[in-house]
């Protein structure tokens, strides 16, 4: 990329088919904004049936037709909105939506980069992602439905179209979607890892770099790794629907029908499918606690506690993501040894996360706090992370899973531990970032009365879900009325609904927020949060190629906030050392 | 209704809208930056927390009181170790939630921004660190020491008088089978399932019923191939174009005997029919559009017969197969008979007191999940790929109702995998009772070839607002 290329752009070239990566950002972020917005309304939905089950509901029937006859949600449709609500959430906003916004803002410029290694494979990158998420959507439209397996999408449910309507066309445009889904990620992840390690400025050692681009490279290599092990779980799904193998299929007799088929096994697919399933869920969290921790230190006004520990713990985190998959499977009839070992590596990565919580909260021990919104979504996040991370020891452990495994604890658990700390990181990052994204200031007090309903609603949500599920209501129910031990338990379900419901209409003023400031925000100061990291040194106005002059050179680490060498609370990283300062 | 929606939704964007010119005017007013949080703003947050921390632990302490004890006592033995399991860990996270969350909102409510302070620049200590990387490893060793141990005794071997009970699953109820005298379960496959033999236990009767149900279906569908009109017309057509074809040759001709050493081939049509052949074909064929077995296919419709057709006779060879093998192996005749005796019993099963059950699950089509989470048990149920669980009832129905002072409550076993759209119906009621009442109950239970049950009256799963329960076939 030319330094100072200041030809004029078209129109498309700059913004529809851009190579910058501060534009595909932004493209990454409204399509996610826009996913979801699809993902709530899908969860409002079924939602409202959990909630006041068979009552009618008018906007149930304006939105979805003859899938709620009489304002009722048909049972089948619940199943494909509680899929497509899941997978739209984990891949396209926390996955897609997340890494692909700020992985691509964050990373160029807080190395000192001009741009990413490679502008045409990221910008493919997102065009594939827009059209997996097209794919997604435009399957909820098809005849018999969307995909209803559960985000999971385990064979032979999602194998066998005569099990279900939404394993029709519905599950191959979600095979399809996801394939396109990979190749988008694989092409974002390898051009991730390699300009942090490449395209580093002078001075910008790995020990120099902010946490954030920490967390974003090991992300990167957690998804290189795992997701081509879910391209491959999806391809043979697609042979065995299509072309008449059995990887995943044997001794099946359905709709009054023997199948032609032995020797396959479901529990494959199920192996492949958690070998990148649980890598995904730190894909998807570690992103948002590297944004948290740039976040928290910079409104903190200290540095961040223990930063190498923090390394450390990312490391970690990531090594052992790749062997807990087990852990979604004790009640496979897995062989109990193997079940044993599993427990035991799930356990493990409890350490490096509470080392990271105890790190945070000693981050703000003595501190001097702002308490921005963007502040205040990361503390709500490691109030999540911690919450919702506790129920995992209790999950983890193979004898207490038996009890609890697919019943609503389990909802619980990972709504908190990964949708609401992730979805807090995410809008952290943006409040954090809109500056610097679109040249202009969010209103601080809707960012307030925005984080305050969110945490409220959040919490009153799916805290309750946690008992709902202990006393054993199973998870992917259209309802509960058959099953006369758990009604004591469903007086919560219009609780959790009222809550989900306010929660939902709460991101309106977000939305409302973010698009109005866009157009109508006060325009941004270069350094408004007076933070240490290379972004806030590049001009208000983007440029190609990120800073006008030469690169920054880089003298110290990112977290000298509050260093008693200096007058001010801040001292940027390209502020050479004083002399006999030594760096942290 | 709509009109209502986009009312509100009109009124709400408004209301935003000025909400924000409001902000934005005053902030323009006071000249405030919208990065410069006032220390009033400050403050607010900072109060916040502590309001918020303190409505989130009533709300957690009562939801403890009110919904803390979620399920009766256990009735299975190892039940009794995973309750203990679990509030050792509800009591560790429950202290440690109470513990950090306090230390996070209390250190941000009471170090909020103040203009005169400046932060402590504190980066590390690796004193601090040890000590929170090895108290959470301490505890959690505890933690998996005792879960393990747990985890061994409920996934040992059964003992070897345990009662074998299997759970079969299938799209949308349950059956269990009980091995019956000889304490052995009688082979299966899934090829000889019919409506007498759900589970498809190999017998002689079953292969038979199996045969004569798949025979009497492929021959239903050969005739409705057969049978169907555009085949009809079409092989009509076909044949009289030979005749023609036929009368052409005798016209073009004329003296027939000079060609008589060509070959009897010229005086046949291209499938090798004579005149007389084909006439009556063509006369068969119009007999047959007569009759009233003519149905009308589409293409596709058609096609979807013959393959369903080509797939039952692959079906059938299979089934043949099985009759193929050879018994003079005295292990697979016993297997063999084993099965003729094995009961199978739907809508409920039942449990003797204090003796070990050893389970087997199957299913026949996706994945189902067999939970009771009365009794602390759950196990998937694997098309393809048994499973097994061990456990022993420790409390009868009738004391779980004293306990509970509920007359009604029973045990149940519910599907707890996704498997379709009436996943959330899929129930088989469980009754624990005494030994006596067991073995008598037992005793009425037929063998296999029960009756011919129709699906819908059994009486397990109550369909949900009358509507069938199974109704995928
Ligand atoms: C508006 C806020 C949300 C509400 C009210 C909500 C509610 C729900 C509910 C009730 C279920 C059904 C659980 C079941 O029956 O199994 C569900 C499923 C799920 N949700 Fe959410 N959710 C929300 C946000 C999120 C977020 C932010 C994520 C991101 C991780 C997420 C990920 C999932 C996943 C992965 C499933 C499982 C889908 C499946 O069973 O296949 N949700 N959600
Ligand atoms: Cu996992
Ligand atoms: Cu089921």
């Amino acid at each position: 990329m030319a330094a100072n290329a200041h030809h004029e752009e078209s129109f498309v070239s700059k913004y529809i088919f851009s190579h910058d990566h501060k534009m595909i950002s932004k493209q990454f972020l409204i399509t996610a904004i826009f996913m979801g917005i699809v993902a709530v309304m899908l969860s409002v939905f079924f939602r409202l049936q959990l909630g006041w089950p068979g009552q009618s509901f008018g906007i149930l029937e304006t939105f979805l037709g003859k899938w709620a006859p009489d304002g009722v949600l048909d049972r089948n449709a619940y199943l494909a909105l509680v899929t497509i609500h899941g997978t739209i959430m984990v891949f396209f906003v926390l996955t897609g939506g997340l890494s692909g916004t700020f992985s691509n803002l964050l990373i160029p410029l807080q190395i000192g980069a001009r741009d990413m290694a490679s502008g045409f494979l990221n910008m493919l990158s997102y065009w594939m992602f827009l059209a997996s998420s097209v794919i997604m959507i435009s399957s909820l439209f098809v005849e018999g439905g969307a995909a209803s397996g559960g985000w999971t999408v385990y064979p032979p449910l999602s194998a066998l179209p005569q099990a279900m309507p939404g394993s029709g066309m519905g599950m191959t445009l979600w095979l399809v979607s996801m394939v396109l889904f990979v190749a988008s990620s694989l092409l974002g992840g390898l051009n991730y890892i390699v300009t942090i390690i490449n395209l580093r400025t002078k001075g910008m050692k790995m020990t120099r770099l902010p946490l954030t681009i920490w967390a974003f490279l090991v992300t990167a290599i957690l998804g290189v790794l795992s997701f081509p092990v879910l391209v491959s779980a999806v391809v043979l799904l697609i042979m065995d629907r299509s072309m008449g193998t059995a990887f995943y299929l044997s001794d099946i007799h359905i709709a009054g029908e023997a199948l032609d088929v032995t020797g396959g096994s479901p529990i494959l697919y199920q192996h492949l499918f958690w070998f990148l399933g649980h890598p995904e869920v730190y894909i998807v969290l570690l992103p948002a606690l590297g944004i948290s921790s740039e976040i928290i230190s910079t409104n903190s006004r200290k540095p961040i506690f223990g930063y190498r520990a923090m390394i450390g713990s990312i490391l970690a985190i990531g090594f052992l993501s790749f062997i807990v998959w087990g852990h979604h499977m004790f009640v496979t009839g897995m062989n109990p040894f193997l079940g044993s070992v599993f427990v035991f590596t799930t356990l493990l990565i409890a350490i490096p996360s509470a080392v990271k919580a105890f790190n945070y909260i000693t981050t703000l021990w003595k501190g001097n706090i702002r308490l921005t919104p963007a502040m205040l979504f990361s503390i709500g996040l490691v109030s999540t992370f911690v919450t919702g991370g506790l129920t995992g020891i209790v999950l983890a452990d193979s004898a207490l899973d038996v009890n609890v495994h697919d019943t609503y604890f389990v909802v619980a658990h990972f709504h908190i531990v990964m949708g609401l700390s992730a979805i807090f990181g995410m809008l952290a990052g943006v409040y954090h970032w809109f500056p610097k994204m679109f040249g202009k200031m969010l209103n601080t007090k809707l960012g307030f009365a925005h984080f305050w309903l969110t945490l409220i609603c959040g919490y009153g949500t799916f805290f309750p879900m946690h008992f709902v599920g202990m006393a054993g209501a199973p998870r992917r129910y259209y309802e509960y009325s058959q099953f006369e031990f758990l009604d004591w338990v469903m007086d919560l379900q219009p609780i959790i609904s009222t809550f989900a419901i306010i929660g939902a209409l709460a991101q309106l003023v977000f939305l409302f927020n973010f698009f109005f400031s866009i157009f109508r925000g006060q325009v941004a100061t270069a350094n408004p949060w007076q933070a240490n990291t290379l972004e806030w040194t590049t001009p208000v106005e983007h440029v190609h190629g990120n800073w006008p002059g030469a690169l920054p050179e880089v003298h110290r680490w990112a977290y000298d906030y509050s260093n008693p060498n200096y007058e001010e609370d801040f001292v940027p990283q390209t502020v050479p050392l004083k002399a006999g300062e030594e760096d942290h | 209704m709509k009109l209502l929606i986009l009312l509100v939704v009109v009124v709400g964007v408004v209301a935003l809208a000025q909400l924000a010119r409001v902000y934005e005017l005053s902030a323009k007013l006071r000249k405030r930056r919208e990065e410069d949080i006032s220390h009033a703003d400050n403050r607010l947050n900072a109060s916040l927390f502590i309001v918020f921390m303190l409505a989130f632990y009533a709300a957690t302490i009562y939801l403890y009181a009110a919904y803390g004890d979620y399920l009766p006592t256990s009735a299975s033995e190892h039940g009794v170790g995973v309750d203990a399991l679990m509030s050792v860990n509800i009591w560790i996270i429950t202290a440690v939630f109470f513990l950090v969350n306090t230390l996070l909102f209390v250190f941000t409510a009471k170090y909020y921004y103040k203009k005169d302070r400046k932060a402590k620049f504190f980066p590390h200590d690796n004193r601090l660190e040890m000590i929170w990387t090895v108290i959470p490893s301490i505890v959690l060793a505890g933690i998996i020491i005792f879960g393990l141990r747990t985890w061994n005794d409920m996934t040992g071997e059964a003992s070897d008088d345990a009662i074998l009970i299997e759970l079969y699953s299938k799209q949308f109820d349950w059956t269990a089978r009980y091995a019956g005298a000889n304490e052995e379960f009688g082979v299966s496959n899934f090829n000889l399932i019919t409506s007498n033999n759900p589970l498809g236990i190999v017998t002689n009767e079953g292969i038979n019923e199996s045969l004569a149900e798949l025979d009497a279906k492929i021959e239903e569908l050969e005739t409705t191939v057969n049978y169907e009109r555009g085949v009809l017309v079409n092989k009509k057509k076909d044949f009289e174009k030979q005749l023609k074809h036929l009368h052409e040759h005798h016209a073009g001709h004329g003296h027939a005997d000079e060609h008589a050493e060509e070959g009897h081939d010229e005086h046949h049509g291209h499938e090798g029919l004579t005149e007389e052949q084909l006439k009556s074909e063509i006369a068969k064929i119009e007999e047959m559009l007569k009759s009233d077995k003519v149905s009308v296919l589409s293409d596709v419709a058609l096609e979807a017969k013959q393959d369903k057709l080509y797939r039952l006779k692959r079906h059938k060879q299979r089934v043949l197969d099985i009759e193929n093998f050879d018994f003079s192996d005295e292990q697979s005749l016993s297997a063999w008979e084993a099965g003729k005796d094995d009961k199978i019993v739907k809508g409920e099963f039942h449990l003797p007191i204090g003796k070990e059950v050893e389970f087997v699950f199957r299913s026949r089509d996706v994945i189902h999940s067999a939970y009771m989470p009365h009794f602390r048990t759950q196990m998937n149920c694997v098309p393809g790929v048994p499973t097994r669980f061990k456990m022993t009832p420790t409390i009868t129905t009738d004391s779980m109702r004293t306990i509970m002072d509920d007359p009604e409550f029973n045990y149940v076993l519910l599907c707890n995998k996704v498997c379709g759209s009436a996943h959330f119906n899929m129930q088989m009621k469980v009754i624990v009772e005494s030994q006596e009442d067991y073995d008598n109950w037992l005793n009425e239970q037929k063998t296999f070839f029960v009756e011919e049950v129709k699906e819908e009256e059994v009486p397990a799963a109550p369909a949900a607002e009358g509507e069938p329960t199974a109704s995928i076939n």
